[in-house]
């Protein structure tokens, strides 16, 4: 709300210049100006430069009226003076929710006999996939891909592995509530040289190349301070989101200086909840996408078997 | 030196803007192509889209676009008032010091220093020295003005005239800033508040730099070279006042359907509905000008550029209107309509204005009465013209495809969900990227022509020292 006299700045500053152009355009008309026989102002500049002084054309005063016309109009049924509101009450607000409930009306009609379908029939549904697969492009892609293939930090949905759960509704509760998955920073109390010991540990559980003796060494500090979320063997915990570390999927990567930062420094993955974005109908719509993404890669193994 | 006029100045600024004109287009072109093929930067951060872009703004707004008005406005206002400029020391730190402004932001865009506001790129220290030059400028022209010899101001001289007060205005309130460093400031605006001072200054960048500045252009040089007395003073008059004091309530329109209130919104609106009929009566007292020399359409190219410019100006103002109504501006809003439309009015309406004004000015700087070749103005005019129409066609089309695509559903007996992803929308985009770069280097060709035509008119030739008529004055 504007206080009263921005409120009347406003209105008398915009009717004001309004009525300021239709003054001008009847000035314009009554006016005589002086003019010479050749019809020019008599005027002459820089040797040759004249001016005639023709009526302004009617049609160009005929769009210029009604211009000033469809103003005046437009500002007395909408909102545009000050703190006034308009006969029609109109609000940007309001013209989107009003659409927004529209669209929702409509699409409850389809989308409510989705709630009797079993987790089952949504997820060899070929319909409700296909409108997965929307939402999914739409709400889910630029961060885990346009094919679920994920990226650095971001999971990848499409393969077997798994941060949080991988049952149907496991994963309804995922994308309706979000997670945080944090990773603490160890440099603090592991140091340098145990930091390095403790990657070089991780490369071993994950059966990648690593030095013998560091990783011997690192063996004790991983079973202090990171048996506790990703296990004893190093297969992770899904309840907490700790990333299992035994198999070929890094999350942030396996290289030597990449793990030095993400124990070092820790992580903290958000994934932001989307009860407000989606309807509980679309979440399981996506879901049911997610889950068949997941399941592709066998699929395609038995075709290319098949082949 | 009293009897003659300062035309030094005008030839420095001349030539100004064919240089920053090249400069600034193949920038564009540049960064044109990088949206068709982005792997154009070459991972080069100065040569990144986000740097290269505020450089062609600013290098064709404000260093082709400023050296053409400045220059012809110091032109123009001698010729008009029948005197030599003010003061030619002053004339001469107008010139450089707006030439170190352009090499500054050569400089510092490319590098990221940025106070990130569209149009207003450029950082405080630069900000101070544009103001310096600017109130230079100012005292130059009205200070010429003040001792003229001819009672009546001439109609251009009223544009250049707007134009320069309310650049100064614009630029100032604009580029409020804390200091933090050399390089850093920020705005003393924050939130919606930032928005509407942003596109305050934005949109009368447009209504007075791009359009009252090239109108005043257009008033001199259009009579002059076809020779015929401009058609309604009283179309002058009314479409001035009403254009200068429209233009200030329009800028809202750039801001449809965001956090600013309503009321602001509906005023900018309603505004540049009404600012319609003011910019037509530029356009139709240039066509009428004209019309009593069809006979030259057929043989002058430099009259057939006239004609585009104008025709140009008069669809985008159409345009620019058309698109400040809410339900079109939601479909044309962050689209590539709104790029069709600025390089309708940039390429079509400023630049033409520029270009076909110089072809008249340079055989006078030196004392010719055309330039050394006509048949390649006929070429550039057609390269141009047909480079513009490719260029703002597929924008246009672009542009349309874009808000249709973000827009549908996919309604019952579907699910409501949009249609198609944004990724879908860009890469149904890129064939006319790919049109719009051809446009582009259409038009740059064409400044090459003209470069190469401007150097055959003046290489080895003496300028033309011009006497002031003693009947100036009658």
């Amino acid at each position: 709300m504007l206080d009263s006299f921005w409120h009347w700045f406003v209105i008398i500053g915009s009717i004001a210049n309004i009525l300021a152009c239709w003054w001008l355009l009847r000035w314009s008309a009554k006016t005589k100006v002086n003019q010479t026989s050749n019809n020019t102002t008599g005027h002459v500049w820089d040797e040759d430069l004249q001016e005639l002084n023709n009526p302004l054309p009617r049609w160009w005063l005929g769009l210029f009226y009604i211009s000033i016309v469809f103003a005046l109009a437009y500002l007395f049924f909408y909102p545009g003076l000050g703190n006034y509101k308009g006969s029609l009450g109109w609000t940007q607000v309001s013209q989107l929710e009003e659409n927004i409930a529209a669209a929702e009306s409509e699409i409850a009609e389809t989308q409510k006999f989705w709630n009797d379908y079993s987790n089952e029939d949504l997820a060899t549904n070929r319909s409700v996939l296909e409108t997965g697969k929307r939402i999914f492009a739409n709400n889910c892609a630029m961060c885990h891909g346009s094919g679920g293939q994920g990226a650095t930090g971001y999971p990848n949905l499409a393969d077997a592995d798994w941060q949080w759960g991988q049952n149907f509704d496991q994963l309804v509760d995922i994308i309706t509530n979000g997670r945080t998955a944090a990773m603490m920073p160890w440099i603090a109390s592991l140091g340098e040289d145990g930091v390095k010991e403790v990657s070089a540990y991780v490369r071993k559980l994950g059966g990648l190349e690593h030095d013998a003796t560091t990783a011997e060494a690192g063996m004790a500090h991983y079973n202090k301070t990171c048996i506790g979320c990703h296990g004893p063997t190093g297969n992770g915990l899904q309840a907490l989101g700790a990333p299992n570390l035994t198999d070929k999927y890094w999350l942030y990567g396996s290289d030597d200086e990449t793990l030095y930062e993400t124990i070092a420094k820790g992580r903290r993955g958000q994934m932001p909840a989307h009860k407000d974005l989606l309807n509980k109908y679309r979440i399981r719509a996506v879901t049911a996408y997610v889950m068949s993404l997941s399941k592709k890669p066998e699929t395609d193994q038995a075709n290319a078997k098949s082949n | 030196m009293q009897n003659y006029y300062n035309d030094k100045v005008v030839r420095q600024f001349t030539f100004a803007t064919i240089f920053w004109g090249i400069v600034g287009m193949l920038v564009g072109v540049v960064i044109a192509a990088q949206l068709w093929i982005p792997a154009l930067n070459f991972d080069v951060p100065w040569l990144t889209y986000s740097r290269l872009r505020p450089l062609h703004t600013n290098a064709v707004i404000f260093a082709f676009g400023g050296s053409a008005l400045i220059g012809t406005s110091l032109y123009v206002v001698q010729r008009t008032c029948g005197v030599r400029l003010l003061s030619d020391k002053l004339a001469a730190f107008v010139f450089w010091g707006w030439q170190t402004v352009i090499v500054l932001a050569v400089i510092t865009l490319p590098l990221g220093m940025t106070q990130s506001k569209e149009y207003a790129e450029l950082e405080w220290p630069i900000d101070v020295l544009i103001t310096l030059v600017w109130v230079v400028y100012a005292i130059l022209f009205f200070g010429t003005i003040g001792k003229r010899t001819v009672k009546h101001v001439y109609v251009a001289n009223w544009f250049y005239g707007a134009f320069i007060i309310t650049i100064a205005l614009l630029h100032i309130v604009n580029n409020l800033v804390i200091p933090v460093s050399l390089t850093k400031s920020y705005s003393i605006y924050s939130g919606s508040v930032d928005a509407m001072v942003q596109w305050w200054y934005g949109h009368n960048a447009v209504g007075f730099f791009l359009t009252a500045g090239f109108l005043g252009m257009m008033y001199y040089f259009i009579p002059k070279h076809v020779g015929r007395p401009v058609y309604s003073y009283r179309l002058s008059i009314v479409h001035f006042w009403a254009l200068i004091s429209i233009y200030m309530w329009a800028g809202p329109h750039h801001l449809h359907y965001t956090a600013l209130p309503d009321w602001i919104q509906s005023l900018g609106m309603v505004f540049s509905i009404i600012l319609l009929a003011p910019s037509w009566g530029g356009m139709i007292n240039g066509i009428m000008t004209l019309s009593g020399a069809w006979d030259r359409l057929y043989k002058d190219p430099i009259v057939k550029m006239m004609v585009v410019a104008l025709s140009f100006y008069g669809m985008s103002t159409f345009e620019g209107p058309l698109m400040a109504i809410k339900t079109v501006n939601a479909l044309s809003h962050y689209t590539d309509w709104t790029i069709g439309h600025v390089h309708s009015g940039a390429l079509g309406w400023v630049a033409m204005m520029t270009i076909s004004s110089l072809y008249v000015l340079i055989p006078r700087l030196y004392g010719f009465k055309e330039m050394y070749s006509t048949s390649l103005i006929n070429v550039h005019f057609w390269l141009a013209t047909i480079g513009i129409l490719v260029y703002v066609v597929s924008m246009w089309i672009a542009g349309v495809m874009q808000g249709l695509m973000w827009r549908t559903f996919n309604t019952l007996p579907e699910d409501g969900t949009l249609k198609y992803t944004f990724i879908e929308s860009i890469a149904a985009t890129k064939p006319y990227y790919a049109f719009r770069l051809l446009g582009g280097i259409m038009f740059l060709t064409g400044m090459f022509i003209m470069a190469y035509n401007v150097y055959k008119t003046v290489n080895k030739k003496k300028p033309a020292n011009v006497l002031i008529p003693q009947a100036a004055g009658a």
